[in-house]
């Protein structure tokens, strides 16, 4: 992308999420739901995060943009790092969030306007009445929704309208970064693609940086620029959408893009699925060393004692694996 | 299978820009309904709630309006006249009896206001005794419910949306003051606060109008009922809370009062409405038992309760003055009550999906 430049707009640093979970009376026990993750994001670029249900994404995105308070690491965006509740609330205004369920993350008793300018009057960005009803009819145009429809109820639109009104939402107060998380898995397969090309205009039109969080791989791959992989709360590998399906490194991500369709059946034959075996272990008792051992081929005894660092193997391509070396 | 999250539901075809037919697909819409106006249609179906609605509304009204153009007031003996010897013929007349000068009055021509229930053992006239009575009764029951409502909502708000160390010490309160028997618990109430001399130190104010005995039944119903109502509300907003909307909120920079406000008590009104409704005539109920018991309003100021419990001396003699207030009261109370279930039935979101 010619207007990425090299200083990341977001830098995530070693970020955790625990949370704690009872167990009996008064036992609680901490569930890593994110366990020591760090990334960069350039602006203007879309970072595909993929994993397994459960795996922590929805965690990562939401500890991100503070939803969650995180349980220790650092969030920097644009050089200056997110901690008081005021940088908080400034930070609000730059980072929005596109939410996976179009139906329960809009309030039914709200008009669509309310819902769309609802960011726009908690930070007070408008000056007359006129001017927030003009920002919102804009808004609705911008995602293709008729504006007609303004003081309707979110209740009366279908699945895929409804997700529109959460990105226009999410494009309120003009963020420059926006995660979305798993923005078109509860829609139908036909809107998905419409939807997905919607994100794509309007990171072209508006300049936008996404963290676009999927679990099906289809669709990262052709939105994103990046792609990381996440397993039990910890990312795995992270490089360029085109180096992960061509060559994946870490052998959870082999795994994956093994079980990815080929278009070209020719290709399909050749190619050898890569069984998972096993379950992915609670994240309440991941297992010790590499969270991917007890499934991985490739486990040694050093898997069980060493948690694999997040490397950088080759320029731009992050694994974590001892292996990963032998393996390729 | 192992990957069955990483599956095949999409091919490239998907992404080709979507063309004018399906754009037009995607505006389609539903005829425009909102919750309220659903709601009242299926209120409106109910019989037994609009009927009771209707009740309610006649005996608000009446109880309004009556006072103004009824020739007798609650407090004035007829027998008694100034300059002249107490006129005895004007206790306890029976309905549309009248007493000795107006029989005069009317052989002389004149037309004279029936007394439609009779008078009372001191020469008033009952019916506007017991308009009067039905008003401080319905008053109490709306004021008393209001001021649940505030207290409650404030209590239960707060308690279900700090959670934690605050909710939990909130709830054991509301767990003591729920655990204790309430019969018991208004009557040394009441008592206790009759002793305190309210009436003087509320002298001189507006308060002194409402009576000492109203306040103190204010207060008791403040210090007592507020707890249902506020477990109600916790547990409304315990439920609203984990909602996705309002982490979308926040993730818009919305904090507390903006969430509360905003998200939080809007989705609950239709419960506080209804409660509130189903609150009411409680509150009568209540009321009425105090005045029963002595402990209620101030006399001469009626309510429907002191109104029985006079009765109860000439039971023998005069029932229908035990029966008119006690049919009154159940009137109310039974209409107020089908009114709240109406109300719950149309408007409650659980049934709404
Ligand atoms: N608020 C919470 N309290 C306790 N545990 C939580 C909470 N949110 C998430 N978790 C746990 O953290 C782990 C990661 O959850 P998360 O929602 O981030 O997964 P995900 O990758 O987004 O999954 P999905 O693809 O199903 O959305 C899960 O085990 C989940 O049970
Ligand atoms: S570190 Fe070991 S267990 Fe983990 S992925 Fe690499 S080889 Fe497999
Ligand atoms: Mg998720």
């Amino acid at each position: 992308m010619s207007e990425m430049t090299r200083k990341p707009l977001v830098e995530v640093k070693d970020l955790k999420k625990y949370f704690d979970i009872n167990v009996g009376m008064f036992k609680t026990l901490p569930l890593k739901a994110v366990d020591g993750v760090s990334f960069d994001i350039y602006r203007g670029e879309t970072v595909g995060l993929v994993g397994e249900s459960g795996c922590g994404k929805t965690t990562v995105g939401r500890t991100l943009l503070h939803l969650y308070t995180p349980t220790s690491g650092q969030i920097i965006y644009d050089g200056k790092e997110i901690k008081t509740s005021a940088d908080i609330h400034e930070f609000r205004k730059k980072a929005t969030m596109v939410f996976q369920d179009p139906y329960s993350s809009l309030n039914p008793r709200m008009t669509v306007s309310d819902i769309i300018a609802e960011p726009l009057d908690i930070h007070k960005m408008y000056s007359s009445p006129e001017e927030r009803r003009q920002k919102v009819l804009e808004l609705m145009e911008h995602v293709g929704l008729n504006s007609e429809h303004a003081s309707r109820y979110a209740h009366e639109f279908s699945g895929g309208q409804r997700q529109r009104i959460g990105i226009a939402r999410s494009l309120a107060v003009n963020p420059e970064f926006i995660v979305c998380d798993e923005p078109v898995s509860a829609l139908d397969v036909s809107i998905q693609a419409q939807v997905i090309n919607m994100f794509g205009e309007l990171q072209d039109k508006l300049g936008l940086t996404y963290l676009f969080i999927a679990h099906d791989l289809l669709v990262v791959r052709h939105i994103s620029s990046r792609i990381a992989v996440m397993y039990l709360g910890k990312m795995v590998e992270l490089t360029s959408a085109a180096e992960i399906y061509e060559r994946p490194l870490h052998p959870y991500s082999k795994a994956l893009m093994s079980a990815v369709p080929m278009p070209d059946p020719k290709i399909a034959r050749e190619s050898h699925r890569i069984p998972l075996s096993g379950d992915i272990p609670s994240p309440l008792h991941a297992p010790s060393g590499c969270p991917f051992r007890t499934r991985c081929a490739y486990a040694c005894e050093r898997c069980a004692m060493e948690v694999p660092e997040f490397r950088e193997i080759e320029k731009d391509h992050f694994v974590a694996c001892h292996r990963v070396e032998e393996i390729n | 299978m192992a990957n069955k999250y990483f599956n095949m539901q999409l091919d490239v075809d998907a992404f080709l820009p979507a063309s004018a037919e399906e754009k037009a697909y995607m505006v389609q819409m539903r005829p425009s309904t909102t919750f309220f106006r659903d709601g009242v249609k299926r209120f409106v179906k109910n019989k037994i709630a609009l009927i009771s609605l209707i009740i309610i509304a006649l005996i608000v009204v009446s109880c309004i309006v009556i006072p103004f153009f009824w020739p007798y007031s609650y407090d004035e003996m007829l027998g008694v006249k100034l300059g002249r010897p107490v006129d005895s013929s004007y206790n306890n007349l029976a309905p549309f009896e009248y007493g000795e000068t107006e029989q005069e009055r009317i052989a002389a021509g004149e037309k004279i206001f029936p007394h439609l229930f009779g008078t009372d053992s001191q020469g008033r006239d009952y019916f506007i005794r017991i308009v009067y009575g039905a008003r401080i009764s319905l008053a109490v029951g709306f004021f008393a419910s209001i001021i649940v409502l505030i207290i409650g909502m404030t209590v239960g708000a707060i308690s279900g949306y700090c959670g934690g160390k605050v909710d939990l010490v909130i709830m054991r309160i509301v767990d003591i003051i729920y655990s204790l028997p309430d019969m018991l618990l208004i009557i040394l109430l009441a008592s206790a606060l009759k002793q305190t001399k309210l009436d003087q130190i509320i002298q001189g104010t507006v308060l002194e109008k409402i009576g000492a005995n109203i306040i103190s039944l204010f207060v008791v119903f403040g210090v007592l009922y507020w707890v249902s109502m506020s477990r109600l509300i916790r547990g409304q907003i315990l439920s609203l809370r984990e909602q996705e909307y309002v982490l979308a909120a926040q993730a818009a920079g919305a904090r507390g009062k903006w969430i509360i406000m905003k998200h939080l008590m809007p989705n609950c009104i239709s419960v506080v409405i209804i409660s509130t409704a189903l609150q009411i005539p409680n509150a009568i109920f209540t009321e009425s038992y105090l005045s029963f018991l002595g402990l209620g309003v101030n006399a001469p100021m009626p309510s429907l309760g002191s109104l029985a419990s006079d009765a109860l001396n000439g039971i023998s003699s005069y029932p229908y003055r035990l029966i008119i207030p006690a049919v009154v009261i159940s009137l109310i109370v039974l209409s107020l009550n089908l009114l709240g279930d109406g109300l719950r039935d149309a408007f409650d979101p659980k049934l709404n999906g």
